[in-house]
């Protein structure tokens, strides 16, 4: 009884971190047309593929200039999957969605 | 129409100082301001170095604080590694006078999907000249962003507008770069900043490493177009800039003795040139050291400053060794007059010594400078790059009026004078010992070969090392004409004593005989005046007594006429009747 608690307490675990521990975050540069790409694309992807296990904040670096130096900003657009681990940059206007779902480990390469 | 005006000399681009210890010599003035300048060069040649010493002595020196992007290391890893450097790094980042933002890119963490720009970098940059409100600014290195991200079309269109951005925001950067197999750079970041291109090279040749550095290019500005070594010491980089570009030092007409008198006496009687250059050279065991010595004992009795370079002997040598000759030089390195730098050559090569010389030379601010021996450069580097190198340390003395002492050691043999031909052009004056070997011993001789500007002996002078130092002894030729030394001018000077004995002798004699034959003849004259007067009185005898007999006669017949009564006769009867 044990032993099943134990894995069941397990899977649970893990089907809450597979559903519910996308943290992202994108960093834009104002309301360019490419942020605003970015966004959009974003969201879309997150509603398709994340639906309900996401968090997702849109950070203008020109508001928050500190932000940038802290998270290691070199590129604008830039999304950072900050969970699950490991940490990814996805830079660009994020209209190659292929490459946004690799970069998300949510399709292998 | 109008004449054409010519632009005057300052160039219309503004320099910004480096302060950088001869780096703004070669580049007239420094880097451009509100300009780019690439730094390139191989792993571990002093780019970063450079680069953020640029930035530290603009926040020290200038009051233009700087903004270091590092994409290699982080923050403290530069603190650390500056701070045997003897810069505060921290201290200046705390003052707000240097912002340091480390730039991580991590090729595995990025993916890149879609069309992007760099503004990220552009703002963390602005934000960290705001922060500090920067002049300077260094990228190093910017080439990170090729291998963190592979989109070369963006990379560059940002890249040209990184630059333009730094421009238009009248920044003097400093972009490092490594150095690429064919081109400056790996990434032809040349292409970006063509304003001004510093290369750096650290090469092993023959076991020495040298670092050099060179301008590529600089747009609108003269400058230095050799390869000139640098040092990175405890104090940071030191450029040497390796000949002045023209040649116009002052030529001094003060003169400063030799320390040697009758030396002087063979220059006119008054001695060196001030601020020229002496080669003393000669054969193993010649007295080089000692005439060196002198020259620096001299120079420590005026309160002069003398810094001795020696690359044979420990200092404590030098001052035993002359001591045992009477010159005692121990109190003047006391005084601190006198400073010893003993290395041995092979330490480092050639760049190295030039800029310890002058490092040294511009710590100590000395009147004269002896290099002893010269030659063992010579042995470090090719004969050209050894005489480059003297050339371009006799220019460096001659700029500061120092003068210079080189003793040379040259090679045994006949030819003496062709091994010291490399050197010995750039040398104002040039004292040759050589050994005199003669009857069966060895004596020192000494002569000027050469003396720019000045009226010179040309006599080979023997000289000797005794308790009181160097002292040129009397000049003895031999019949022929020929330099008598050591012994041979012993038995000379005998022969002559003796000679001159010999002849004050026969003066004596002479005068002696002289004197003889004048009494001689007196003698007889005095004789002759005798024998006169004794036939004078002879005859004068003989006179007076015919006298004598023609008056009694006279007498006798007038008494017979009285008694004949004759009448008194007449003369002529008279004489004939009787």
């Amino acid at each position: 009884m044990k032993t099943r608690s134990a894995t069941a307490s397990f899977e649970k675990a893990l089907t809450r971190t597979q559903s519910s521990n996308y943290v992202l975050r994108l960093f834009v540069t104002g309301l360019t047309p490419r942020s605003v790409r970015a966004i959009a694309n974003i969201r879309k992807i997150c509603e398709e593929h994340l639906h309900g296990r996401y968090t997702l904040e849109v950070v203008d670096i020109y508001q928050q200039p500190t932000l940038a130096e802290g998270e290691q900003i070199i590129a604008a657009p830039t999304l950072i999957k900050k969970l699950p681990l490991p940490l990814r940059r996805i830079i660009g206007d994020l209209s190659d969605t292929d490459k946004v779902l690799i970069g998300l480990d949510l399709r292998k390469k | 129409m109008k004449p054409v005006k010519r632009a005057p000399h300052t160039p219309d681009l503004s320099k910004c100082p480096t302060g950088i210890q001869g780096l703004d010599e070669i580049t007239d003035g420094g880097l451009p301001r509100g300009r780019p300048t690439l730094v390139c060069g191989t792993a571990g040649c002093g780019k970063t170095l450079l680069a953020m010493e640029f930035l530290l002595r603009g926040a020290m020196e200038f009051d233009e604080p700087g903004v270091f992007l590092s994409f290699e290391e982080t923050g403290p890893e530069l603190t650390q590694n500056f701070r045997p450097l003897g810069f505060d790094l921290d201290g200046l980042i705390r003052r707000k006078k240097i912002a340091v933002d480390y730039v991580y890119i991590d090729r595995n963490e990025i993916q890149e999907a879609g069309d992007y720009d760099l503004e990220g970098l552009f703002l963390r940059l602005s934000h960290a000249i705001a922060q500090v409100g920067a002049r300077r600014v260094v990228l190093d290195t910017i080439e990170a962003l090729f291998s963190g991200l592979s989109n070369p079309a963006i990379l560059r269109a940002e890249l040209r507008r990184l630059f333009r951005w730094l421009k238009d925001h009248g920044l003097t950067a400093i972009i490092t770069g490594e150095q690429g197999e064919k081109t400056l750079t790996r990434y032809g970041l040349e292409e970006y900043v063509a304003d001004c291109v510093i290369a750096l090279d650290h090469r092993i040749i023959e076991q020495t490493a040298t670092r050099r550095m060179r301008i590529v290019k600089y747009r609108g500005s003269k400058h230095g177009t050799n390869e000139y070594p640098f040092l990175i010491d405890e104090h940071g980089i030191s450029v040497l800039p390796i000949t002045s570009l023209d040649l116009s030092h002052r030529a001094s007409t003060e003169r400063i003795p030799s320390g040697i008198e009758r030396l002087d006496t063979m220059m006119g009687g008054r001695g060196y040139y001030r601020g020229s250059n002496i080669l003393v050279s000669g054969t193993a065991g010649t007295g080089k050291t000692s005439i060196a010595a002198h020259f620096a004992q001299a120079c420590c009795r005026r309160g002069e400053r003398c810094l001795w370079f020696a690359f044979e002997e420990s200092p404590e040598q030098i001052m035993r060794n002359m001591r045992s000759i009477g010159i005692d030089l121990e109190p003047w390195v006391r005084k601190g007059l006198l400073y010893f730098h003993a290395t041995r050559p092979t330490l480092y090569g050639l760049e190295m010594h030039l800029v310890t010389m002058h490092k040294l030379t511009q710590q100590h601010r000395p009147e004269v400078v002896i290099v002893d021996p010269v030659t063992n450069f010579l042995a470090i580097g090719s004969p050209a790059e050894s005489k480059a190198m003297l050339i371009r340390l006799v220019d460096f003395f001659k700029s500061r009026q120092i003068t210079t002492l080189f003793t040379s050691l040259s090679a045994g043999g006949s030819g003496i004078e062709t091994t010291d031909v490399g050197i010995s052009s750039i040398m104002d004056t040039w004292l040759l010992l050589r050994d005199i070997e003669n009857s069966g011993e060895r004596n020192r001789g000494i002569y000027l070969l050469k003396s720019r500007g000045m009226a010179h002996s040309n006599q080979i002078r023997e000289f000797q090392l005794t308790n009181n130092g160097v002292e040129l002894l009397d000049v003895y030729l031999g019949p022929s004409g020929t330099l008598l030394t050591g012994s041979s001018r012993i038995v000379q000077d005998a022969r002559d004593k003796a000679e001159t004995l010999v002849r004050r002798q026969d003066i004596e004699r002479k005068q002696r005989e002289i004197e003889r034959k004048r009494r001689l003849i007196e003698a007889q004259i005095a004789a002759l005046r005798a024998e006169f007067e004794s036939e004078c009185e002879e005859l004068n005898r003989t006179v007076s007594q015919e006298e004598l007999g023609e008056k009694v006669q006279g007498q006798t017949r007038a008494r017979l006429a009285e008694q004949r009564q004759a009448d008194q006769p007449s003369a002529g009867k008279q004489e004939r009747k009787s």
